[in-house]
């Protein structure tokens, strides 16, 4: 009964997620990417629509002191944006990972700060510079055990095998257990802060829905044995053995035997 | 300072633990308690406790046992066995203390004694006499002993072949084809971007052995600071080291890319069993981390229908260090041969 | 009634066969002397029985093949579909379909866990009340490699699901053994046959170490470890009417040996316990290994993670002559360590008797404070191992609270050696500090009174 609701629910924001990706896209595609601003100049052209002109301010407003009036970057502050495309700009804003106070932190996972229109009206507006769309998985049409497969060989070594984030050296690897199957095709195909790229060529639209499929399953895995303890393997395990099974053995032995000696 | 630091400390702990315990009367008494002591309960409720614990210890045992051929479902097993089991053990715990009789009791040690060691020495020289050529009888058991043992000792060496070279042969030969270690497809050059990381293996070999993962990436091409003598071992920016790291042999299957070089760390190979670090840009040079060795180089070309082939056989042992590895050239030989780090674009 | 006296009076019955009455009444009457923490070793033992009895079970179901492949095809969905060993493929069926598989599977594995958590609290109790001491160095050597043996015990058992983690640690140890200076390529070629993964022998060998040749080992340790304490009688506390030539406390019938019983079964239902309640090394989600597969921050067990930090920790140091690699650099974290480590306790109480020119046998315990240079001594020395342990898992400690990763390897390179120091001058300056004041929080030593005087200093008052 939960679990059907749990399924609808999710049915449903990935449809919402869809259609938002197509509007979003189709936003992009609208919007004349063909003629390049000008340089200096920070409109995409004279019939730009609201939204675009509503993104315009945002970015004005929070991103130009980094990435450029202009959007060609800003010397040690942020990267250009021309044709850093729809995808890059979603994933950032609404995994809250954009905007950041210091330009040297790694930018992490956070509530996003903008409303979802405010976002699309972001994405819009630095999509006109050009750039790849924003991509699509769909959970529903991959494997788990395929995705497993090829989350295993392209992933695990730095997200860990169920998902549950780690460490490179020089960043922070998050976990993947709360990221929407749109934003897994996009960090799959912008390669986020230090994360690798991936084609269409190399992970194809069918190996992307594997992984988005794998990745719903390891929300809530397959804890057959019992309280999973994160799912990160012998530290957990270790600390149980140590607190957990030491401190009840400790009282056990305690009142076993004699406390003064 | 730190001195009234730890005064602070320990004046702390001290008090802390003499408040724990009530005082009580000195040891010098020990030989005015009566000594062995014997008591005899007579403590009917924990009697009760007990025979309770034990009947229902026992029936969820009988439970348990019921649940293995009925429903065995993890967690409800083996929270009926071990409440079985702690019911049974706490009364046995309880008897111990409240249901048998409470007893002291005094053991006196028998520590050895020299007159037993004495006559142990002369039953053992006593076994000895009569012999006259006994340094000739010493020496051939000696030899027998060392015979027998060789004879048991070297057997194990049959356990292995000598290992010999064999971190240093490898499957790959010019012309070898990439494949995707997964899929078995050949890498073409179209597949990866800048930035991309591709597992590879040669095409046709075995995956067991640890010569042949190669991870592929690629990078800048006006980014790339390897050693004259490998300028063209990277073609288009595509750069193929051994996936084996060299210092324990994980698969080094880890690739940061910065989006944006001025504000992280710049691109490397990391391996994730001990996070050591391998610049992609500098012919996988270690960075950070126990690895000593760089990664073995693959030499690469592009074959006439834009697939990945390699140019030559890497260029040292894969894999971990040993008396017999090669070392991988440049940097482990010649740092100098190196451009300054100064010439990375993050740096 | 047809019955023979034989059958009415069963101890005449065995008595006449074994002849053996008056040995069993004399071990009906050993003596225990009492304190909790005489039972750190006996948790250990019942582990141990634990681990034999639930891995004879496993042993049924288990096999070590890991030729050929095969497809997957069972209960997990994950994994459909995925091409397994048999040994990997045994695992899982372990985990699923045998009756209270995963339970007893599980319960094996902590059982393994809280062994070596038992072993190490009984050697630091044994350490610090100086029950090594003549007659007992040997008992204390043989509890030393019982460690060291269940360790590699551990690891074995570790090692057999081949799984994701366990060619992870396969890996490293083959690389381990490679590295011991000049033997290493013939060491690691000898036990693995050949390179590794190679030829898979590896897998068949740890087998039956595990299940066969390391039990006997550590049965036959066990048996001797008892058998002479036994022969010596137990440490006890100094105490009233304890003296160095007796033992006082609770004869083994009846009263001892319902509570030892006792403490079998409460340690078995706590194994029993978290093998059904909580979850250890799933292996349907870490996936099978291959060669070119690896998952961010591989762990092992516990009991290796002292290795793994050493590992970590190491500067990228390694010794080259001739254009050679004379000591590779796992050497240093994962061999010459653990040899330190388990040599220097091998040899404490030689080392210590010769310092102190204590040649006497010693059967009452000290108190730790007694002696604040053995005291603050073997506190360092597990705060060096224990540090190193913390530097095994800083990985995660970056995840969870945000450190800087290489930062902390580099504090870490400096901690394990200021540490230890800290530590040694702290705790001595505690025992010190106890002994002078006479303050008895274990034993409840004599009453102290602390009074202000006039000019508002303190003295003390002694009964």
């Amino acid at each position: 009964m939960r679990r059907t609701a749990r399924r609808a629910l999710l049915l449903l924001a990935v449809c919402c997620g869809g259609m938002a990706a197509w509007s979003a896209a189709a936003g992009g595609q609208n919007e004349p990417a063909s003629p390049p601003p000008a340089p200096g100049s920070s409109a995409p052209g004279p019939g730009a629509s609201a939204l675009v002109n509503h993104g315009r301010d945002l970015y004005a407003q929070s991103c130009a002191g980094c990435h450029g009036d202009d959007l060609r970057g800003r010397k040690g502050q942020g990267p250009p944006l021309v044709g850093a495309g729809t995808a890059a700009v979603d994933f950032y804003l609404s995994t809250g990972r954009m905007p950041i106070d210091n330009p040297t932190d790694e930018p992490v996972r956070a509530d996003p700060v903008y409303s979802r229109s405010d976002i699309d009206a972001l994405v819009a507006y630095v999509g006109a510079f050009g750039g790849p769309a924003i991509p699509a998985a769909h959970p529903e049409r991959g494997s788990v055990a395929r995705g497993k497969e090829a989350f295993t060989e392209r992933c695990a070594g730095c997200h860990q095998v169920v998902a549950r984030g780690g460490i490179v050296t020089g960043a922070f690897v998050p976990a993947l257990t709360d990221v929407t199957p749109r934003q897994l095709a996009e960090a799959v195909r912008v390669g986020p802060y230090l994360m690798p790229k991936f084609t269409e060529r190399q992970v194809g639209q069918g190996e992307l829905d594997d992984m988005a499929a794998y990745l719903r399953y390891q929300r809530n895995p397959d804890d057959r044995g019992g309280w999973g303890i994160g799912h990160l393997g012998p530290v957990p395990e270790g600390l149980v053995a140590w607190l957990l099974a030491g401190t009840l053995l400790l009282g056990v032995v305690r009142l076993l035997g004699e406390r003064a000696p | 300072m730190k001195a009234l630091a730890r005064l602070a400390f320990l004046a702390g702990a001290v008090r802390a633990l003499r408040r724990r315990r009530p005082p009580r009367a000195t040891e010098d008494d020990a030989d005015a308690v009566d000594l062995p002591r014997r008591e005899l309960p007579n403590d009917r409720r924990a009697e009760a406790a007990v025979a309770i614990l034990l009947v229902v210890g026992g029936l969820l045992a009988a439970g348990f046992g019921v649940l293995v051929v009925a429903d065995p479902q993890t967690q409800l097993l083996g929270g009926v066995l071990a409440a079985a089991l702690a019911c049974v053990g706490a009364a046995l715990g309880l008897a111990s203390k409240r249901v048998v009789v409470q007893e002291v009791d005094v053991e006196e040690r028998h520590p050895p004694r020299a007159e037993d060691e004495a006559r142990l020495i002369e039953e053992l020289k006593a076994g000895g006499e009569g012999i006259s050529r006994r340094r000739v009888l010493i020496g051939a058991a000696g030899v027998a002993c060392c015979g027998l043992a060789g004879a048991v000792v070297l057997p194990v060496t049959g356990l292995g072949p000598a290992l010999g070279d064999a971190p240093n042969r490898t499957p790959w030969r010019r012309g070898k084809r990439l494949v995707d270690a997964r899929t078995q497809a050949p890498l073409k050059v179209d597949d990866l971007e800048i930035g991309s990381f591709q597992s590879a293996l040669p095409e046709g070999a075995s995956p067991e052995d640890l010569g042949a993962p190669v991870a592929v990436v690629r990078v800048d091409p006006r980014a790339l600071r390897l050693p004259p003598e490998r300028r063209d071992w990277a073609p288009e920016g595509f750069v193929a080291y051994s996936q084996i790291c060299t210092h324990a042999a994980c698969a080094v299957t880890l690739f940061r890319y910065p989006v944006y070089e001025d504000t992280s760390k710049g691109p490397a190979l990391v391996c994730p069993c001990h996070y050591s670090t391998f610049d992609v840009l500098r012919a996988a040079d270690p960075i950070f981390g126990p690895a000593a060795r760089p990664l073995a180089q693959l030499p690469l070309a592009i074959a006439a229908d834009r697939t990945l082939v390699a140019a030559g056989p890497l260029s040292g042992s894969v894999g971990p260090s040993y008396w017999g590895v090669k070392p991988s050239s440049p940097s482990t030989h010649a740092r100098g041969s190196l451009p300054p780090r100064g010439g990375a674009p993050w740096a | 009634m047809g019955l023979t006296d034989d059958a009415v009076d069963p101890v005449r019955f065995v008595d006449e066969r074994l002849g053996a009455s008056s040995l069993a009444r004399r071990a009906l009457r050993y003596v225990f002397p009492e304190h909790w923490s005489f039972l750190l070793g006996e948790v250990a033992l019942y582990s141990f029985a634990f681990l034999v009895l639930s891995g004879t079970y496993l042993a049924f179901f288990f096999s070590p093949d890991i030729e050929p492949h095969q497809t997957y095809a069972g209960p997990f969905r994950e994994l459909v579909g995925f091409s397994v060993t048999p040994a990997y493929d045994s695992v899982l069926r372990l985990s699923s379909t045998v009756p209270a598989g995963l339970m007893v599977r599980q319960a094996h594995h902590w059982a393994a866990l809280v062994f070596v958590v038992a072993m190490v609290a009984h050697l630091a109790r044994t350490f610090f009340t100086a029950a090594f001491r003549k007659p007992r160095e040997v008992i204390w050597m043989f509890g030393v490699l019982l460690l060291g043996v269940g360790v590699f015990e551990g690891f074995a058992g570790y090692s057999l699901p081949d799984d994701l983690l366990s060619g992870m640690g396969l890996g490293i140890a083959y690389s381990v053994a490679l590295a011991v200076p000049l033997l290493g390529g013939a060491l690691g070629a000898l036990l693995w046959g050949g390179e590794y993964p190679g030829s898979g022998v590896i897998e068949s060998r740890l087998y039956i170490a595990h299940v066969f040749v390391v039990p006997a080992i550590m049965a036959l340790l066990i048996v001797l470890h008892l058998a002479l304490v036994a022969r010596h009688h137990h440490t006890q506390f100094p105490g009233p009417g304890r003296r160095e030539r007796n033992t006082v406390g609770n004869p083994m019938w009846p009263g001892y040996a319902l509570r030892s019983l006792g403490l079998m079964l409460l340690v078995f239902a706590v194994l029993v316990g978290l093998g059904g309640l909580v979850q250890i090394n799933p292996i349907w989600q870490w996936g099978p290994y291959e060669i070119n597969r690896a998952t961010n921050g591989a762990q092992p067990d516990w009991y290796l993670g002292w290795l793994i930090g050493g590992l970590r920790i190491m500067p990228p140091l390694e010794i080259r002559v001739w254009g050679k690699t004379l000591v590779p650099n796992p050497f240093w974290g994962g061999a010459l360590f653990p040899t330190v480590v388990f040599a220097y306790l091998m040899a404490h109480p030689w080392i210590e008797s010769r310092l102190t020119r204590d040649r006497a046998p010693h059967h009452l315990l000290d108190r730790p404070r007694d002696h604040p240079w053995r005291t603050a001594f073997g506190a360092a020395f597990l705060t060096w191992v224990g540090s190193i342990f913390f530097a095994g898992s800083s990985d995660r400690l970056f995840y969870q609270v945000g450190i800087d990763y290489e930062a902390q390897v580099h504090v870490y390179r400096v901690l394990v050696v200021v540490l230890p120091i800290v530590v040694f001058v702290a705790t001595k300056a505690v025992c010190d500090e106890l002994r002078r004041t006479r303050a008895a929080p274990a034993l409840g030593g004599p009453p102290t009174v602390v009074r202000r005087r006039p000019d508002n200093a303190f003295e003390e008052l002694r009964e």
